[in-house]
């Protein structure tokens, strides 16, 4: 299988609070992995380095082959602003709190990006945005605003918006959390049909039902490295590990 | 002298004072956007003398700064005042209504949630796109109110052209006043001042209400 995302002994810190230590890990290609861990662990941090919303202090980020940071033995090194653009083309981010621009309709937060920044085909963009919004049960919402919306829509008018620039892969940051529990089933299920179409996908969520049937692939971080990972079904119901034992009965428990 | 002439005489003087208001406006808006992004420059020295400029600006009367912008000059390098007294009066108004309005901008600026950043980079916008198309809409639309507020303050500042004697219509009302030994001239004055701002008050809730179809 191809990895479409590579990160390599990969360090953060903010100050003095070192939030990643020396973590690697990689993405094939129609791969769904999921990030669990408590509050803290360092998951969104990670996403947020790889999404290049955070720079790493060391380690490699590589996608599908091309390097958006090399680490020169002593710190990650980042690509030229060329190459990053280039780069960020490659994977989509769905935020926690949406994050839809408010002045636009519901077409154009999902139309705009692809005209202007990859200057397609403002006709051919229309049309990809409306089967996307079908696709998301938002066909006949096309000219609404974001405020009009329920949480539950935002966030899928986020989800058509991240698609409409073809990524390769797709990375969602704890995308039900900002819902009412009513509301997440409908985030889940699309995320699901996603994983049907064999869309390559890095979710950092709370919803371990939904990690053990949806992903191939579980990472468990806590302070900042991987405690454990593997299958779904191993880490999630006969996790080995001390910490994650204790999380999820904890979990559990709530 | 009868109210209709006085009327007619202060009403030459109204496009005097419509001269103020628009050319300060034309130029102090733009101004203002160019010094709220010099204050929130990352050089810490730039934005440490906008940061003064705004602080002296603000922190002293604008009658003074008029003074200053039409006489200075004089006093300083012995250039005659010029005859037009309009280019520095709007010279006066449009950089000190710039770093009020500079700082409407600021705040206004700063207070866009920092996800709206970030979901423009990772769509891939540039820095410009991101502000122009992202950004500088929104702004706009949160900060009409305050803008309002200092357009109305305009209408009547202008009045304080009469301290350069620029022949605008409250310097005329004055001397009708000082001449006739009336009033009258004054709540004349007033009532100009008090329909021009509601058309001013008209006109920016129009704008308002063109931006009020998102929330």
């Amino acid at each position: 299988m191809k990895k479409l995302l590579e990160i390599n002994h990969c360090r953060k810190s903010f100050g003095q609070l070192e939030v990643l230590t020396d973590l690697s890990l990689s993405v094939e290609e129609s791969q769904v992995l999921s990030i669990i861990g408590p509050s803290g662990s360092g998951k969104s941090t990670l996403l947020r380095c790889a999404t290049l919303l955070e720079t790493m202090d060391g380690g490699d980020l590589i996608y599908d082959g091309c390097y958006a940071a090399r680490d020169n033995g002593e710190k990650s090194v980042y690509a030229s602003p060329q190459e990053m653009r280039q780069i960020r083309n490659m994977f989509g981010l769905v935020f926690q709190n949406f994050n839809l621009f408010p002045h636009y309709s519901v077409l154009k937060n999902v139309m705009e990006a692809p005209v202007l920044v990859q200057k397609r085909d403002r006709r051919e963009v229309e049309e990809t945005a409306r089967n996307l919004l079908g696709q998301m049960g938002l066909a006949d919402r096309a000219d609404a605003y974001p405020y009009q919306l329920s949480g539950g829509q935002q966030q899928r008018v986020s989800i058509a918006r991240a698609l409409a620039m073809n990524p390769k892969i797709l990375f969602f940051d704890e995308p039900t959390s900002a819902l009412d529990p009513e509301l997440t089933g409908e985030i889940l299920r699309v995320i699901r049909s996603l994983a049907e179409k064999k869309m390559t996908m890095v979710i950092v969520t709370h919803e371990m039902t939904f990690a053990r049937d949806v992903s191939d692939y579980v990472v468990f971080m806590n302070e900042g490295v991987i405690v454990e990972q593997g299958d779904p079904r191993e880490v999630i119901d006969h996790p080995t590990q001390e910490r994650t034992i204790q999380f999820l009965r904890r979990l559990r428990e709530s | 002298m009868t109210l209709g002439t006085m009327v007619i005489k202060m009403g030459e003087g109204f496009g005097k004072t419509c001269a103020i208001f628009f050319l300060t406006l034309l130029f102090s808006l733009p101004l203002g956007m160019l010094v709220a992004l010099l204050r929130m420059s990352k050089n810490r020295f730039l934005s440490a003398v906008t940061r003064g400029i705004i602080s002296v600006l603000r922190g002293t009367p604008l009658m003074l700064q008029l003074l200053a912008v039409t006489y200075g000059p004089y006093y300083l390098f012995g250039i005659s005042v010029s005859r037009n007294k309009l280019i520095p009066v709007v010279v006066a108004f449009a950089i000190n209504y710039a770093a009020y309005f500079a700082e409407i901008y600021r705040g206004g600026i700063e207070s866009m949630p920092v996800g709206q950043y970030e979901a423009a980079e990772v769509l891939g916008y540039t820095k410009a796109q991101t502000f122009l198309r992202i950004i500088l809409p929104q702004v706009m639309k949160r900060i009409i109110p305050s803008v309002t507020n200092e357009v109305v303050t305009l209408v009547k500042d202008t009045s304080m052209a009469f301290t350069v004697s620029y022949q605008e219509m409250f310097t005329i009302g004055k001397q009708i006043a000082n001449s006739q030994t009336s009033f009258v001239p004054f709540l004349v004055a007033g009532l100009f001042y008090y329909v021009f701002n509601l058309l001013v008050d008209f006109t920016m809730g129009s704008f308002e209400k063109r931006m009020g179809y998102y929330r």
